[in-house]
């Protein structure tokens, strides 16, 4: 575990020592705070609006994230060559892959905890109403979702040879889960076979994001979601970012590192 | 005397679009025994196998067939490298760290504790003259500091064995002599130095023995006076001799 964190330690300095999250963190609140200082049509519920445009910002900026962070550790340590006297050093490739998925999880957990402080900041002082506990849900939720695309990229950076394709790739498929994974069931049914029996695996066997998208529970104020379903979405994560690490771990031992 | 590095009928293929058969043999039978305390210059021409044997010694290339073990584990075990440090050439370090982070960080993967880190940190950027740069990010270096915080990272485990495949490459003469000083400085701590280079004046400075390959075979190995005696030359003219090298040109 020591060479795990120390791996990971060095990826956490990197996303605070670089501009991408502080670009998007200042965009993000700019955006809401211009918002937030119009009432536009004198409408009570102006904070639901607000809450929804911001939560949609976090997600975008926390994928743009996770997606280019992770997508360039490994290329970046080949490239400088950097990963020679690593490998050289007692630490195994896994636990060079294990790392880096820490320290990519772990950062895009900090920018979340920012993103969400300052949305519940926000919201408290229009609404005056501060569910603690919502704000939790949706933002653990909403990081392991993260996870699993952080993994996702890992593996991607092992198999796609430069990081724009990568990039590129879990962008595309990220975006694609999030806005028809939950409808390629109900797709299926009016296709014929065998396009039917492949749209049927692709929706059993993609990672369903949308299970972690807790927008509406802030946005609506809905009740909490029952801690069991919480546990089972996050048993749900943590199965799929197992898949994807062992994936990486795997083609990364047998890719020369020279 | 302690053997530390051994190659035993060292053979690496790699597939290659290049050769007929689709396999190109980078390593070729490669015997080589490099004992406790002596700084082993390891020489060849672009191409000879110089990086394949080092990859093959740091475990990042399995060997097709033969065997390779540094302190008698085989290389394959990642136990082996835990009392070796190893220069890379040209790399270019993490630049949003400082030479006192980028120890650090080496110094855990080792599992070095907390003050006896502090102090090897300290005695290393004072040997490699980073003390003033300690706490700079890597990206304001000049090439040559960042070979010198590359060999402090190679030391950071006070190693038994350095392997530093062309250390000066690429430096100013300046540069050039530092990098050289420290290893005479290791050599007379007792250290084991295994390197590469095309520098061959500074090979003849600094080496106990050389070993010479050319397209993956051994040509000569001894002492540098050994290599160059039969030859009645200095190491360089021996070199091109032992290689084959016909000058086009008569000057």
């Amino acid at each position: 575990m020591r060479n795990i964190f120390a791996v990971a330690g060095v990826v956490i300095k990197e996303l605070y020592r670089r501009k991408d999250f502080y670009v998007l963190f200042i965009v993000t609140v700019l955006i809401c705070l211009v918002m937030a200082s119009v009432n536009i049509y004198h409408d009570d519920k102006i904070v639901r609006y607000l809450k929804e445009i911001c939560l949609l910002l976090v997600w975008i900026s926390s994928l743009v994230i996770a997606i280019t962070t992770t997508a360039r550790q490994i290329p970046a340590e080949r490239e400088n060559r950097t990963l020679l006297p690593l490998l050289a050093k007692p630490l195994s490739r896994s636990q060079l892959v294990l790392g880096k998925f820490l320290g990519c999880w772990i950062a895009c957990g900090l920018t979340l905890l920012c993103f969400y402080v300052f949305l519940g900041a926000l919201a408290g002082s229009r609404d005056h109403h501060w569910p603690v506990l919502d704000y939790f849900q949706a933002a653990t939720l909403h990081w392991f979702a993260l996870g699993i695309v952080v993994a996702l990229s890992l593996l991607g950076s092992l198999v796609f040879a430069a990081p724009s394709s990568n990039s590129t790739i879990c962008f595309v498929v990220v975006a694609g889960i999030l806005l028809l994974g939950r409808h390629l069931d109900q797709v299926a049914l009016q296709l014929s076979e065998p396009m039917r029996g492949i749209t049927l695996a692709i929706y059993y066997v993609i990672p369903h994001l949308e299970f972690f998208d807790m927008r509406d529970l802030v946005i609506h104020d809905w009740p909490l979601i029952a801690w069991k379903f919480y546990g089972l979405a996050i048993l749900y994560a943590l199965a799929y970012i197992g898949v994807f690490l062992a994936g990486a771990c795997l083609a990364f031992r047998r890719k020369a590192v020279n | 005397m302690t053997t530390i590095l051994k190659t035993e009928k060292l053979r690496v293929e790699y597939r290659s679009r290049e050769t007929r058969h689709g396999v190109k043999v980078a390593l070729n039978g490669l015997d080589l025994e490099v004992r406790a305390g002596e700084v082993f210059g390891f020489l060849g021409p672009n191409g000879a196998g110089k990086t394949t044997t080092m990859n093959v010694l740091l475990g990042f290339v399995p060997p097709t067939s033969g065997a390779a073990s540094l302190f008698g584990i085989d290389v394959r075990q990642p136990i082996a490298r835990q009392r070796i440090g190893y220069l890379p050439e040209l790399t270019y370090y993490y630049k949003f760290l400082s030479a006192e982070e980028l120890l650090r960080f080496y110094a855990k993967i080792f599992g070095i504790p907390r003050a006896e880190a502090d102090r090897r940190i300290d005695e290393l950027l004072k040997l490699v003259e980073l003390e003033h740069a300690r706490k700079r990010p890597i990206k304001s270096y000049s090439k040559g500091m960042q070979q010198r915080a590359g060999l402090a990272q190679a030391l950071i485990n006070n190693p038994d064995l350095l392997v530093l495949d062309e250390p000066t490459s690429g430096l100013d003469p300046v540069g050039r002599m530092k990098v050289r000083e420290i290893i005479q400085r290791l050599k007379n701590e007792g250290k084991t130095v295994f390197f590469s280079s095309h520098e061959l004046g500074e090979v003849e400075t600094v080496c106990d023995r050389v070993a010479v390959i050319h397209e993956g075979e051994l040509k000569a190995l001894g002492r540098v006076d050994e290599i160059r005696k039969p030859h009645h030359t200095n190491l360089e003219q021996a070199f091109l001799e032992i290689i084959g090298f016909q000058p086009q040109v008569t000057p």
